[in-house]
């Protein structure tokens, strides 16, 4: 019995954080749109492009390979399972136990990877920028999501993100490390998803894109799986900052139906706050030159390593 | 030495050319002008052909006298002006795609407008039939082992014009830029052949979708110069006041752009919301958004109305409170400033050998503006501020274009104080009795607009000739690019903003 219920608590997550990805992105453009004083799409039109886009006939390039056919399932199954070990609305689920933040960052560099493989693969100048930028910006963020995971374990004493949010919970302070930690995974959270000011993702110049560039060349179900995935990836940023800095609200391990369904709207308000937030961050700010982001990259790398250092100098900072 | 002033003014003078005298030189002649104006003792505003002639439009630095020189070409070739003074390279190329008439000496042979695609060759002369398959062209070399290619275009993610960009570059960094135009051709010049005036007009008015005002303008005051016709003051008026508005909505448009580029969507919301109420109020005042097909040889077409000059004054006022605001959003929000400023850096070297107008101009230092030189009415009879800057960078074209908004809505203002009462168009149109010749520098949005016009006895076109601004804009895109990097490309595009119809014709 315990073990169905765990099951259906898993269940629940994995479907709840892939039926929320695309609404958290529409609200977004929406949000965004109406600061702009734009009346903006539904916020339900992500779901609508997705639908249209399954439906589409896919066009392949003569020379597509295996990879490029391949990595648009790899990289939407390494993201959701990605996804799917935050907690949500509840900690303590069946999968939690069996990974934790450093396997979530390898994931997310997994799925990177086949992406810029993917962009290159077809052979076109636009996919070897995008790629080429990718890892550029790679080189720095994912590094620097490794400090950030650093400063939060030696305070929870663990990489599990159940133990985390349990522990902040549980010792609600004010350290400065906190400060530096979240600053930086902010900024690897807005690299990471490509958002401005790192990179743009309504833009149509082809010469200014990084995550569109790489792909550009899909198309239908490729492109709609690709689409899902990098707003699985928003979600998951989203709800590990909450689940980390705001953990108010998760339902703890062995929670009933109605601490669940508590610890569900929790989540979607902090969805919402996460999503504003980001609208209007996106909205006050430019783009940066291409060669300005190693900078930006590297200053979340730097708050990462002093938080660490902070810690080792004292354990109450 | 004999000046190019004297040159200008040598051999056989052309009496029915208005204003401007037109002289036809010998062969020696021509090589004297092109040898001055290489040293930089005049400005090329024009090179073109009918056919039979090239002509080409001088500016000399010393008297500001401007002058059209010709050379008649017998043999079907003439020497080439690009081979010393190469902002003429694509004109002569032009040239040849559409009248046959080689340039001799010349360093590339390559054609320009035609991609092989009319299924016609020589379209202006004598048209002789060919595949319409396209041409193979051969893009300049950049080569070593680091280098690839990018090529963009014609065809781009945006709704834009069409264009290709050759890109060469060593990772990031841009070695060379090719650009190719073309696309875009649409035989004006050739349409406007025994064209009655009425649709000349028309065709004028529509090189250019977004200069339609200030084409329709330079259009029209070339032929009222070739007739010898005085346009009514209020019709002057008028058209100045369309001219202005047009210059508004284009610069407010080009600023939102151009922060759009940078993904400053913040300052493009607040460029639409204003370009829009310009483009309402012009609706209001001339029943048209753009106003095309409003200024006519002879005159205007629509009268302002009381409810217009409200309507402008509402805009004024609005502006009043709006402009600053919108102005310190930009000079204080350090992320957009932080792309612009010395982004597509642009030397003054550059745009004075290329005698670049407009904004582009005029951000690195080269003052030229055609409503103060030549001038035109009524232009003389109302004070305003020419913007300028030196910085020659992307910032620096965007604070000059804040100049020409706040002188265009100072403009308008005083336009309206001043509007004569009157008439707004003569009856009709006199016949010439014989050929006359009239030509025009107006000033649009983008630069100085030249027109030239050849009246038949009859009154219809016989050859129109129109030079957008772009034409020595383009070439200096490419120089602004090389060093910089691939991904600042559409923002100093942006800052350019060069016309792809007017120069395509």
């Amino acid at each position: 019995m315990a073990l169905i219920s765990d099951l259906a608590a898993q269940a629940a997550q994995m479907i709840l954080v892939l039926s929320l990805a695309p609404l958290l992105l529409g609200f977004t453009r929406k949000t965004k749109a109406r600061l702009l004083r734009r009346r903006g799409p539904s916020i339900f039109q992500p779901y609508r492009d997705l639908l249209r886009l399954m439906r589409k006939e896919v066009v392949l390039a003569d020379n597509a390979s295996w990879l490029f056919r391949s990595a648009p399932y790899l990289i939407f199954a390494a993201t959701w399972v990605a996804a799917a070990l935050v907690p949500t609305f509840a900690t303590g689920l069946m999968f939690n136990w069996s990974a934790d933040l450093i396997v979530i960052t390898a994931l997310l560099g997994s799925a990177r990877f086949f992406l810029a493989l993917a962009g290159m693969d077809v052979g076109t100048s636009f996919g070897g920028i995008g790629s080429s930028r990718e890892m550029m910006f790679a080189s720095l963020a994912e590094p620097a999501m490794i400090m950030i995971v650093f400063v939060v374990a030696l305070i929870a004493g663990s990489t599990q993100l159940s133990e985390i949010a349990f522990h902040m919970l549980s010792h609600i302070e004010l350290r400065v490390s906190y400060g530096l930690a979240l600053i930086g995974l902010v900024i690897v959270a807005i690299a990471e998803n490509g958002r401005i000011p790192v990179d743009n993702p309504a833009t149509h110049l082809e010469l200014t894109m990084v995550h569109e560039a790489m792909v550009l060349e899909y198309s239908g179900r490729h492109l709609a799986v690709i689409e899902l995935a990098s707003a699985l990836k928003l979600l998951l940023y989203v709800s590990l900052i909450a689940c980390i800095f705001a953990p108010w609200g998760l339902a703890p391990h062995g929670a009933d139906f109605r601490g669940m369904a508590f610890g569900a709207v929790a989540f979607v308000a902090k969805l919402a706050v996460g999503g504003f937030l980001l609208a209007l961050f996106e909205v006050s700010t430019a783009k940066m030159r291409v060669f300005r982001v190693p900078d930006f990259l590297g200053a979340a790398l730097m708050l990462g390593l002093l938080g660490t250092l902070l810690l080792f100098v004292s354990r109450s900072l | 030495m004999i000046s190019l002033r004297e040159t200008m003014r040598g051999g056989r003078e052309i009496e029915q050319s208005r204003p401007w005298p037109r002289h036809v030189i010998d062969h020696t002649s021509w090589l004297r002008a092109i040898r001055e104006i290489s040293k930089g003792q005049g400005d090329m505003l024009g090179l073109w052909s009918d056919g039979a002639d090239v002509h080409m439009l001088l500016l000399d630095h010393g008297s500001s006298d401007i002058g059209i020189i010709s050379l008649e070409c017998p043999n079907g070739s003439f020497p080439s002006v690009a081979h010393m003074h190469p902002p003429a390279l694509r004109l002569e190329r032009a040239i040849r795609d559409i009248y046959g008439l080689e340039a001799d000496g010349s360093s590339d042979v390559r054609p320009w407008l035609d991609h092989g695609r009319w299924g016609v060759r020589h379209p202006g002369a004598k048209p002789e039939p060919s595949e319409a398959s396209g041409d193979a062209y051969a893009f300049l070399a950049a080569e070593g082992a680091p280098l690839h290619q990018i090529p963009v275009g014609p065809v781009h993610a945006g709704i834009i014009e069409p264009g290709h960009f050759r890109f060469s570059a060593n990772g990031e960094v841009v070695v060379r830029l090719e650009e190719r135009l073309g696309y875009v051709h649409k035989g004006i010049e050739q349409l406007m052949v025994d064209a009655p005036i009425d649709r000349a007009a028309r065709l004028a008015g529509r090189v250019s979708g977004d200069s339609t005002v200030a084409y329709a303008l330079a259009f029209a005051n070339a032929v009222e110069a070739a007739l010898e016709i005085k346009v009514p003051r209020r019709a002057v008026y008028l058209r100045a006041l369309m001219a202005e508005l047009e210059r508004l909505a284009n610069h407010i448009g080009d600023i939102g752009a151009i922060c759009n580029d940078a993904s400053f969507s913040l300052m493009q919301a607040h460029a639409s919301i204003l370009r829009e109420r310009v483009l309402r109020a012009s609706r209001l005042c001339f029943g048209h958004r753009l106003m095309m097909d409003r200024i006519v040889p002879g005159g205007v077409v629509d009268d302002l109305t009381m409810e217009g000059v409200v309507a402008l004054h509402a805009l004024l006022s609005g502006a009043k409170k709006i402009i600053p605001r919108f102005i310190d959003l930009y000079g204080d929000t350090t992320s957009i400033q932080d792309r612009t400023v010395g982004a597509g850096f642009l030397g003054p070297e550059l745009v004075k050998q290329y005698a670049c107008g407009g904004v582009i101009g005029r951000a690195s230092g080269r003052g030229f503006d055609a409503r103060r030189t030549p001038g035109y009415a009524p232009y003389p009879e109302l004070s305003f501020k020419v913007g300028s800057a030196h910085a020659g960078d992307v910032d620096a074209r965007v604070w000059v274009r804040f100049d020409e908004i706040k002188a265009s809505f100072g403009l308008i203002e005083r336009i309206l104080d001043k509007m004569p009462e009157g008439p707004i168009r003569i009856e009709s149109l006199p016949e010439p009795s014989e050929s006359r010749e009239g030509a025009a520098l107006i000033e649009g949005f983008r630069g100085d607009i030249f027109v030239w016009v050849r009246l038949d006895a009859s009154g219809a076109v016989q050859r129109c000739h129109l030079r957008d601004p772009s034409w020595f804009q383009w070439p200096l895109l490419e120089a602004v690019i090389e060093g910089n990097i691939v991904a600042d490309f559409p923002l100093c595009n942006k800052s350019f903003n060069c016309s792809y119809s007017g120069h395509d014709l």
